[in-house]
């Protein structure tokens, strides 16, 4: 997997969508969450020279701009491989066997949570709850839901055959 | 022409409730039977998801759990005239699961089409807000209060004291934000009416901005939920074009507007005041309190904010008066409470149901035991902060204040089933490792001590001198208890303790391995 400094200096950076979304969104109350959301949405990830444009657009310090992509668990700093895929590593999937998912998971793809495949096909990680809780073990796929969740399931999924 | 009903609710879909639909759709045309197809959210009935319904003079009969590749032979059995298959479950309202709950504030989850707003409306909708229009501020503000009802998030505050406050404060501008934040595990009743119900939700918001002369509201959605996110924007924008938001709610002359905003994977963010300050663009870090959110509190201006359950049984309360709800419940555990049922039981859902059943009855009877078939060990209930129980506290009434004497909490109402395969010392360490993935890093207890916590159970587990290191884990609890700022630190003893004291048997590592030898 490229690290993140890596990611940034191969990949081409789209400055004009960034100041696209950020002008475009500046006018919400509290503009920030939903203009990294929009950048992670359309680029993959926030790249750290989206940081002092959006900063500039909303009159923030850098370090403001870069303390909350920080936080924030969503907003990637590399991007993502072609498919995400999330396994719930909360109680309620414990209890039905989702510990036993992840290190399954993990043998399939060959990496470990948090991770994205040397082919970039997949990106595996862990999340704390997904509400599907009386469907345990869960997962999402690209967004999608997945009950009852197993290897096969999870394979299937990716393949674009929905559950 | 007959009505099909097939839920259109992530949960439903995660198991392939939309390849059921599409062939029922293919099949119906292929058979030339003129069928509407409706999708609606789930009942909540989550064992029998794919979930079908056909109506037959004017009741619902349900097939489930259906896979597509049952519906050729569901269609062979003549389901749309009430034929006889292996996965008929009759009139749904009779399933003993929904008939013995008393839903009000899921009374149309599952039953009405989420995208309609006509539909909302002959189902009971708007009621509330058009009787709350009717009405002065201060008496809606009243009309709460003696209801009885009190915060759903967890924290049970009265709904009504925290709307008077906001009543009162002076400003321009206020401001009703719901919490939608629904991190806990074992919880997913907000994803539910989120799906199966979004109008409620927004009718309930507006009743309270009228109520407190809030003209602008937020729906804070975590962002693990992308679809209920999709559904609540949707209703949103259905609710503008048809008056029930915008300039001039429902011809009244009232203005309320309201927005979806996505959370970005933070379990802090439940946390009201760290919710705030996502909401205003910062990191999810918790303030302090005082000053109150309702004096000063999004962009420093009077907030209600609420859990989503919490003003979702609002529009209930204006429609049929204070008193009916009121009624329901047991000392001051009033009105109903949505429980969830989930993780390593029979029959997972939702069971709205008056505060006093017993938590014994809700996994046994409800739950029908574990879906291993193996005896429960244990529930944890109230989410991840919530207290592990054995079942001899199954006697526990549902009531906030008979949870708090045992040492638990209701919190937002999960319920999550282990069964004896559980390693209790295993789920404590972990209560600490997930405060420490998830703390702000604001305050020391929570950053700190959730990390040195998960260090010490690891010793623990590893035999290294547990007696010692559990005298540690205790101190160490007592120190989060009382030294953090919000409920993250403040609360994660609640299960690392309720293991350790009703399971002390797991703890005893070297008496394990003795035994194992």
């Amino acid at each position: 997997m490229a690290g993140p400094a890596a990611a940034a200096e191969d990949a081409a950076f789209d400055a004009a969508a960034v100041i696209e979304i950020a002008e475009g969104l500046r006018g919400l109350e509290g503009p920030l969450l939903p203009i990294l959301h929009a950048v992670n949405d359309r680029l993959g990830h926030v790249d750290a020279r989206a940081v002092p444009l959006i900063a500039d657009i909303l009159n923030l310090s850098r370090a403001e701009v870069h303390g909350v992509v920080g936080f924030y668990h969503d907003f990637r700093r590399a991007p993502a491989g072609r498919h995400r895929v999330q396994v719930c590593r909360a109680e309620a999937c414990q209890a039905m066997g989702g510990e036993a998912l992840v290190q399954q998971l993990e043998r399939r793809f060959g990496i470990p949570c948090g991770q994205t495949t040397a082919d970039r096909q997949v990106t595996l990680e862990a999340v704390y709850c997904l509400g599907n809780c009386a469907l345990s073990p869960a997962a999402m796929v690209d967004g999608a839901l997945v009950g009852r969740a197993d290897g096969e399931r999870i394979a299937a999924a990716i393949a674009g055959r929905a559950p | 022409m007959i009505r099909v009903f097939v839920p259109g609710d992530a949960a439903a879909l995660s198991v392939g409730a939309e390849a059921v639909a599409r062939a029922i759709a293919a099949e119906a045309a292929a058979r030339g039977i003129a069928v509407t197809l409706v999708r609606t959210g789930s009942r909540g009935l989550f064992w029998l998801e794919p979930l079908v319904e056909v109506e037959r003079a004017g009741v619902r009969i349900g097939y489930g759990p259906v896979a597509a590749a049952d519906v050729k032979g569901l269609f062979d059995a003549g389901f749309l005239a009430g034929g006889a298959h292996p996965a008929a479950l009759g009139p749904v309202e009779a399933i003993p699961y929904l008939a013995r709950q008393q839903r009000l504030t899921f009374a149309r989850c599952g039953i009405v089409d989420p995208a309609s707003l006509a539909d909302y409306e002959a189902h009971g909708g708007l009621k509330g807000l058009r009787r709350a229009l009717a009405m002065e501020p201060a008496a809606i503000v009243a009309a709460v209060t003696e209801s009885g009802l009190r915060g759903r998030g967890g924290a049970g505050f009265p709904t009504g004291i925290k709307w008077r406050t906001v009543l009162g404060a002076e400003g321009p501008r206020k401001y009703i934000v719901c919490n939608a934040d629904e991190g806990d595990s074992g919880t997913y009743s907000d994803r539910l009416l989120m799906e199966g119900d979004p109008f409620c939700l927004i009718e309930g918001m507006a009743i309270a901005g009228i109520a407190v002369g809030a003209e602008k509201g937020f729906v804070y959605i975590r962002s693990e939920y992308p679809h209920a996110f999709r559904r609540m924007q949707a209703a949103i924008e259905t609710a503008r074009v048809g008056g029930l938001l915008g300039a001039d709610i429902l011809g009244s002359g009232r203005a309320f507007e309201l927005e979806a905003r996505l959370g970005a994977g933070a379990y802090i963010c439940g946390e009201e005041t760290a919710l705030l300050e996502s909401l205003e663009g910062r990191r999810g870090q918790i303030r302090f309190k005082p000053p109150l959110p309702a004096i000063s509190g999004l962009f420093g201006r009077p907030t209600v904010i609420n859990n989503l359950i919490t003003l979702a049984t609002v529009p209930s309360i204006l429609a049929d008066g204070a008193d009916a709800y009121r009624d329901y419940g047991i000392g001051r555990s009033r009105g109903t409470m949505p429980i969830q049922l989930a993780g390593n039981v029979r029959h997972g859902g939702l069971v709205e149901r008056a505060f006093g059943l017993t938590l014994g009855e809700l996994v046994e009877e409800f739950g029908g035991g574990t879906a291993s078939g193996r005896p429960v060990r244990a529930v944890q209930v109230g989410g991840p902060l919530g207290a592990y129980w054995p079942t001899a506290l199954f006697d526990t009434p549902l009531d906030y204040e008979a949870f708090a004497a045992r040492g638990g909490m209701v919190g937002h109402g999960g319920v999550v089933v282990f069964d004896d395969t559980v390693d209790l010392a295993r789920q404590a360490r972990f209560a600490f490792q997930f405060c420490a993935i998830e703390s702000c890093g604001k305050c020391t207890p929570c950053r700190i001590g959730a990390v040195r916590g998960a260090e010490t159970m690891d010793k623990v587990i590893r035999g290294d001198a547990p007696e010692a290191n559990l005298t540690l884990v205790r101190d160490l609890c007592e120190v989060m208890r009382d030294g953090s700022l919000c409920a993250l630190g403040g609360l994660t003893p609640m299960p690392v303790l309720s293991a350790i004291d009703h399971f002390p048997e797991d703890f005893d590592r070297a008496a394990q391995s003795c035994a194992a030898d």
